[in-house]
């Protein structure tokens, strides 16, 4: 049994998928919204994702609470990359692949026919399992590397780095080597690089595949840490297959198996008293 | 167990073998390995020999052979300069015309090109290696440059204004179709070393960059071509190579003009060009001979040295696997 | 972070200027493509309208060119057969030589390092332009006029050092395909080296040895400037290898500088026969490495 961490909660209902596709909000954030909410959620309905014939993603419902941090987990190859790649429309990148449904921002639907996707990636942000900062950039230039796309320059465009490089943590450690090549960093500062890369273009929302399966605990720590603060200002969906992290970092848990959301709620919840018994099987370490 | 039971006569143990049916084993490798010295010799050896038949001219010459500019067979003087410079201009055309072809179609073949046409169009785009360069040189003489005489006669007119690019007399055979005929030939080399480079290109940094919202060509400009430049200069370089050592489409399209071309569309002449030419009325005159094969030395350390330094560029690119090799030979033999 | 809604109208545009660079390179790359193709086209679209007429006319295959500066100038019998003899004998030094060496350089050779200076120096030589190997036989053998003076070995003898380094390299390739785990269980069973070359490496690659010599083959077709310092030319068809012979490649380069219509429709007709040759070699070679990866 994973002990349940943090403060003690009220009990909250749990709902699995065949009932509703809404979480019952949890007390923490429902603490939150008393301040003001400044985030947007995410909803995603009927979201199915194929790889030519494999049908990777089955029917998916969910929601991504705004400024939460929503947990992924799920034994290996049950689909979590791919439906959350589907969030910010990269798993169509792969040659074959397709996803149908509805991923919605309030009432923007990012699978609309007239929606460009090279827009949706500006709000739908992604940290990926291994750490990729562009090999032949400095740290200032990796940083800067999206907002240049749309054209922010000279004193704009050194603000914002700097403030991203501060928003994560890195500022102290490179701001005397800013203009060194991005892949000199240590493994947990790259992964923080990538961050401040992801958070300089302001989405609303991000997305993070396993950020820190290639990272040791210390630097681990620093992100999870990181993830923390982050949710303030943006939504956070983090795909890992670690579950004390995901009962360390998230305030929502969804559980995968095959494809398909068996069940999801507030974290302390899925940990200590889930509803389904696959997911008690998995929490419990029985399986995966 | 006894010591009798694994001996044979003569006290050998059985598992140990003769003397005898060792030798074929040891023959094999001396054999294997004599030939492949017998490469490294023969290089060698033929530099020795090359500049051995070259002593007459460059103790002769000295260094006005390549800097002086005068290749006069008539009276016997051989400063080579035209030839240089005739062979590094139309190198340099076939260059500036055929790598960012090559590239463009690299690039269009490994990214953006649907999956099923990319094998048949890659094979076709290879196939313009196996025209022979005697084939393009006749294409070349009987059609390309007539058909592109009143264009490049236009050209000159217009732009007479722009030292050398424009202005003088336009020959039928020149600097510039020579250099284009010549950007053809090392197009499919260039293309096909550039096409190996690109796909090394890690996905990871490509997702890294469409997921901050880059277009296609974004992703091109910010995450494949900054990976693969030291790969394909490489590439470029093996074409730069190619072009300067080309003898026979050059030879029949650049003019035959000892004299220095003041013009891009004036005729010329290059190093292999005029060994080509030359040969057969130098035969019986020494000294002539003698500078010809200077000239094939010049253009054999030049050669030399720019395959050295684009394999260099190449293996710098692809992160040590040898790619240039096979590209050369024209074929995927690996499944790659 | 906005507190207002997001909607489709909301939604941060990608700027025009954006996506017309993206369409616009993107179609700069389709374009270069096809430039890429059009002298391809270009070329055997020439060679067939002005070559066929030469192979349908009479004698052409099956006369030799006369040197006749009137008239019928003859055909190009001696200039196939010359190429085929030539490039015959030269692919029979070169294939075993240059898979000698691969296996040299598979067999016993991965760890040495005179074995890497063997295989960067085999790379370099496939940058080597032709005409040094024509000057290299024409030094050594055509000069001191060894067994005469221009004859169809000496030609075959450059020609396989260009095709050398072709079929090691892709000798190589191929011989490293062979998973270590075959040699070694050869070796396990007490097999002497020789006999696992011979009896399991070799067998297992003959495929694609195949493939890489006739694309050597191919090229060595193809090639012009060694021919014309070793063999020189010659008008009549000849078995004889100690002889001047005609070429393909020469029989056209000669034919290109000729002023005679005729002559020129010859050359045609003969460019068209070279790369027919050249293009049966290399599919040939395709089909045989496509057909074994299938099996």
């Amino acid at each position: 049994m994973i002990p349940p961490e943090t403060t003690s909660k009220e009990p909250t209902e749990v709902s699995t998928r065949p009932e509703t596709g809404h979480t019952q909000v949890s007390p923490r954030a429902a603490d939150r919204s008393r301040r003001e909410r400044t985030g947007h959620g995410v909803e995603v309905r009927g979201l199915n994702a194929y790889y030519g014939a494999v049908h990777a993603v089955r029917g998916f419902d969910i929601d991504f609470p705004a400024n939460e941090v929503t947990a992924i987990i799920g034994p290996s190859g049950c689909g979590k990359s791919t439906m959350v790649r589907c969030i910010n429309r990269m798993h169509e990148e792969i040659p074959g692949a397709r996803a149908e449904g509805t991923v919605k921002l309030d009432e923007l639907d990012v699978y609309h026919p007239q929606v460009d996707v090279t827009a949706v990636r500006r709000l739908v942000g992604m940290v990926f399992q291994k750490p990729n900062p562009f090999p032949t950039m400095s740290v200032f230039d990796n940083v800067a590397a999206g907002l240049r796309l749309t054209g922010t320059r000279g004193v704009n465009l050194k603000d914002r780095v700097h403030g991203a490089l501060r928003a994560v943590g890195l500022w102290d450690e490179v701001s005397g080597r800013l203009d060194k090549p991005g892949i000199g960093l240590s493994g947990g500062q790259q992964q923080r690089l990538c961050i401040a890369r992801t958070i300089a273009i302001e989405p609303e929302v991000i997305l993070m595949d396993e950020p820190c399966s290639a990272l040791d605990p210390v630097a681990t720590l620093k992100i999870e840490e990181l993830m923390d603060e982050l949710k303030e200002r943006y939504t956070i969906v983090i795909v890992t297959h670690n579950m004390q992290q995901a009962a360390r970092v998230s305030d929502t848990t969804a559980f995968m198996l095959s494809g398909e959301l068996i069940e999801h709620g507030g974290t302390n919840d899925i940990f200590t008293n889930p509803g389904d018994e696959r997911t008690e099987r998995y929490v419990t370490g029985k399986f995966g | 167990m006894g010591a009798s039971a694994t001996t044979v006569s003569g006290g050998r143990s059985a598992l140990e073998r003769s003397p005898l049916s060792r030798l074929p084993d040891q023959l094999l490798q001396w054999i294997l390995t004599a030939l492949a010295a017998a490469i490294l010799v023969l290089i060698g050896y033929f530099f020795v020999r090359l500049i051995g038949q070259s002593s007459t001219s460059i103790n002769h010459f000295g260094f006005s052979f390549v800097f002086g500019n005068n290749w006069d067979a008539a009276h016997n003087i051989f400063h080579a300069l035209p030839l240089v410079v005739g062979t590094l201009v139309t190198s340099a055309i076939a260059l500036l015309l055929g790598v960012p072809v090559a590239i463009a179609a690299a690039l269009f073949l490994t990214e953006i090109c649907p999956r099923r046409v990319r094998g048949p169009l890659a094979i076709v785009v290879d196939l313009l290696a196996a025209v022979p360069s005697v084939v393009w040189g006749l294409w070349g003489v009987f059609v390309l440059a007539p058909k592109l005489l009143p264009a490049e006669k236009w050209f000159a007119s217009t732009f007479s204004f722009i030292p050398w690019l424009g202005g003088g007399t336009v020959n039928l055979y020149n600097y510039f179709i020579a250099g284009l005929v010549l950007a053809i030939m090392i197009l499919p080399i260039v293309s096909a070393i550039a096409r190996e480079v690109i796909s090394t290109v890690p996905s990871q940094d490509k997702e890294a960059s469409l997921a901050l919202g880059a277009t296609r060509w974004e992703m091109i400009r910010m995450a494949v071509l900054p990976y693969s430049r030291s790969g394909i200069t490489g590439g470029a370089m093996l074409g730069l190579g190619r072009a300067i050592g080309e003898t026979i489409a050059v030879v029949l399209l650049i003019g035959s003009n000892p004299i220095l071309g003041k013009h891009l569309f004036s005729p010329g002449y290059s190093l292999a060009a005029v060994i080509a030419n030359e040969f057969g009325e130098a035969a019986n005159e020494p000294i002539h001979k003698s500078a010809l094969f200077e000239a094939g030395l010049v253009l054999f350390i030049l050669t030399l040295l720019i395959n050295i330094a684009a394999r260099w560029f190449v293996s710098r690119g692809t992160h040590g696997k040898r790619v240039a090799g096979g590209a050369m030979t024209g074929v995927m033999l690996e499944e790659t | 972070m906005s507190a207002a809604r997001m909607s489709l109208s909301t939604l941060p545009a990608v700027s025009p200027r954006r996506r017309r660079t993206d369409r616009i390179m993107r179609g700069l790359l389709v374009l270069a493509t096809a430039v890429a193709l059009v002298p391809l086209v270009l070329v055997i679209y020439y060679l067939l309208k002005k070559g066929l007429s030469s192979w349908t006319s009479g004698g052409f295959f099956s006369s030799d060119p006369n040197g006749n500066f009137f008239g019928n100038p003859g055909g190009i019998r001696s200039a196939i057969f010359g190429s085929l003899e030539i490039v015959g004998l030269a692919t029979a030094i070169a294939v075993p030589i240059g898979i000698a060496v691969a296996l040299y350089l598979t067999e016993y050779g991965r760890e040495s390092r005179f074995a890497d200076v063997v295989r960067y120096f085999v790379d370099v030589m496939t940058g080597v332009p032709s005409i040094v190997f024509g000057l290299f036989i024409y030094i050594v053998l055509v000069i001191a006029k060894v067994g005469g003076a221009f004859t169809g070995w000496k030609a075959s003898l450059a020609v396989a050092l260009l095709m050398l380094p072709i079929v090691v390299r892709s000798a190589e390739v191929v011989l490293l395909l062979v998973p270590s785990s075959l040699r070694e269980a050869a070796l396990a069973l007490g097999a002497p080296r020789w006999r696992v070359i011979a009896r399991v490496v070799l067998p297992t690659s003959v495929s694609g040895l195949t493939t890489g010599s006739l694309l050597a083959v191919a090229r060595g077709m193809g090639e012009t400037a060694p021919l014309l310092f070793t063999v020189s030319t010659a008008f009549a068809l000849t078995g004889n290898l100690s002889h001047q012979m005609n070429t393909l490649p020469v029989q056209i380069y000669t034919d290109i500088q000729s002023p005679r219509n005729a002559i020129e429709a010859r050359a045609w007709g003969a460019g068209l026969t070279l790369v027919a040759l050249v293009l049966i070699f290399n599919l040939i070679a395709r089909l045989i490495s496509s057909r074994s990866r299938m099996a």
